[in-house]
């Protein structure tokens, strides 16, 4: 038998714009609660351990790993996810950018990837190469070798200075 | 395996003296900041605490105050916050470039420097920073606050001066090291998040081609980020030529125990000790020439 210490609770979030209500444990996962109370499941698990960055998301404007926040610390907070992002006009650069220079392959890092490519072009709109791979350090991925994601970055600023 | 998190409870006060009195009615409760440890210890199901107390973003512990005499680091100050002030870009750039190596970036958003001081592993990149700029921690409790120096705060691995009431309040540096030549460098399997074999943090000072002051500290290799304090003797007062630097790097290895592990062997960090101290002297002797 385990011993139950903590009591679902009551936790308010803004998700995606939308404000939300959730009863959960407070050590309950960011991650959990997306996927499995809120059905936002484009957020991925990959290591579970704030290695891997499939389980990025914005919380209060800063990329955050979803797997390392208990639902408690996100109280009040603002949270945007790859739903969110998609339907987001400022990012349509970037999600074509994605597609059009292979930065999608199996797909299980590209939301974590995209997230943390829309926290770097909010920061740095034209950012250097350097910068790009900076940006993308949390984040990994076995299928692409990089390369193909860092031109994706790099398109998406193009075009988004153009436009 | 994973931990269920019904077996735990979570409290998040709204300021630190409501954090600090819990934690003087609950001493066995874990403070946890940005989770960048603790959580892993979660998914691991190695966290052996069952009551945690949230000090993520308290106001108090989320400031840097620069005063005339020192910096004043909250504990609860994230990496990214670290990197992106002017004094510690300007007057103590070991420390942002500590931070800046720290993870990636949504680690450096939430990892915090005193909750890395008190995770106390002596693979962090970001302690020997503070260990050579003399850094205090000033230390909070219901009972009041003490100031120690970080240099005797850890005393054994994982072991330190904090009483199980007490938070790190502040990290404080003093404003004195303008004009160092300083030096850090990681050596690790790749750059960003890979945990080091051995890093190392330097600063020093050379004054009509006299080492007036220097300081060394490395991490990864002893139970604890160490000061290389026989090393820093053999230097002070020296003029920096081919002997007394042969002798620095000895001094180096041997204050120096490292281990086999899962990251590297004994044998090759205390290669890399040595080539690291003699890089830093180089770095010191070329940019006192470059002055003169």
């Amino acid at each position: 038998m385990t011993t139950k210490h903590g009591a679902k609770r009551e936790f308010s979030l803004t998700v995606n714009g939308e404000p939300k209500t959730v009863r959960a444990y407070p050590m309950e996962r960011l991650l959990d609660v997306l996927r499995q109370d809120l059905g936002l499941t484009g957020t991925k698990e990959g290591c579970g351990e704030g290695e891997c960055g499939a389980c990025s998301v914005l919380m209060d404007g800063a990329l955050v790993d979803s797997c390392l926040i208990p639902v408690a610390q996100a109280e009040g907070a603002r949270v945007v996810t790859i739903e969110g992002v998609a339907r987001d006009a400022r990012f349509r650069a970037l999600r074509e950018a994605f597609l059009e220079c292979g930065g999608a392959q199996c797909g299980i890092c590209t939301p974590g990837m995209i997230l943390a490519a829309a926290h770097l072009l909010e920061k740095k709109p034209k950012p250097t190469l350097a910068e790009i791979r900076e940006g993308l350090s949390g984040n990994l991925c076995r299928c692409t070798g990089y390369i193909q994601i860092f031109e994706a970055v790099a398109e998406a600023a193009r075009r988004s200075a153009a436009s | 395996m994973r931990s269920d998190p019904a077996e735990y409870e979570l409290v998040a006060p709204a300021s630190l003296q409501a954090a600090v009195t819990l934690l003087a009615e609950n001493p066995t409760w874990l403070p946890i900041a940005g989770g960048t440890d603790v959580m892993v210890q979660f998914a691991a199901g190695t966290l052996a605490a069952r009551k945690l107390l949230s000090i993520w973003n308290l106001p108090e512990l989320r400031r840097i105050e620069a005063q005339p005499d020192e910096l004043r680091i909250g504990a609860g100050c994230t990496y990214t916050d670290l990197r992106g002030h002017e004094v510690v870009a300007r007057e103590f750039p070991l420390l942002a470039r500590a931070a800046s190596w720290t993870g990636g970036i949504a680690n450096q958003n939430r990892g915090t420097l005193g909750g890395n001081i008190v995770n106390a592993s002596p693979a962090a990149d970001s302690l020997p920073a503070p260990l050579v700029y003399e850094a205090e921690l000033i230390l909070v409790s219901a009972r009041g606050e003490r100031r120690v120096a970080y240099r005797e705060f850890h005393t054994d691995y994982k072991k330190m001066n904090l009483a199980a009431d007490e938070l790190i309040r502040a990290i404080c540096v003093p404003r004195r090291f303008v004009g160092y030549v300083h030096y850090a460098r990681k050596v690790g399997a790749r750059n960003a998040q890979a945990i080091s074999k051995v890093c190392i943090a330097a600063l020093g000072r050379i004054e009509k081609a006299e080492i007036k002051d220097v300081r060394i500290a490395l991490g990864s290799v002893a139970p604890t980020p160490i000061r290389l304090v026989e090393t820093e003797r053999a230097l002070i007062g020296k003029r920096l030529d081919p002997r007394v630097m042969a002798l620095a790097r000895k001094a180096a290895t041997a204050e120096t125990r490292p281990i086999d592990d899962i990251r590297s062997t004994a044998r090759y960090r205390a290669a890399v000790v040595s080539n690291l101290v003699g890089e830093f002297l180089e770095r010191l002797g070329a940019a006192a020439t470059g002055h003169e």
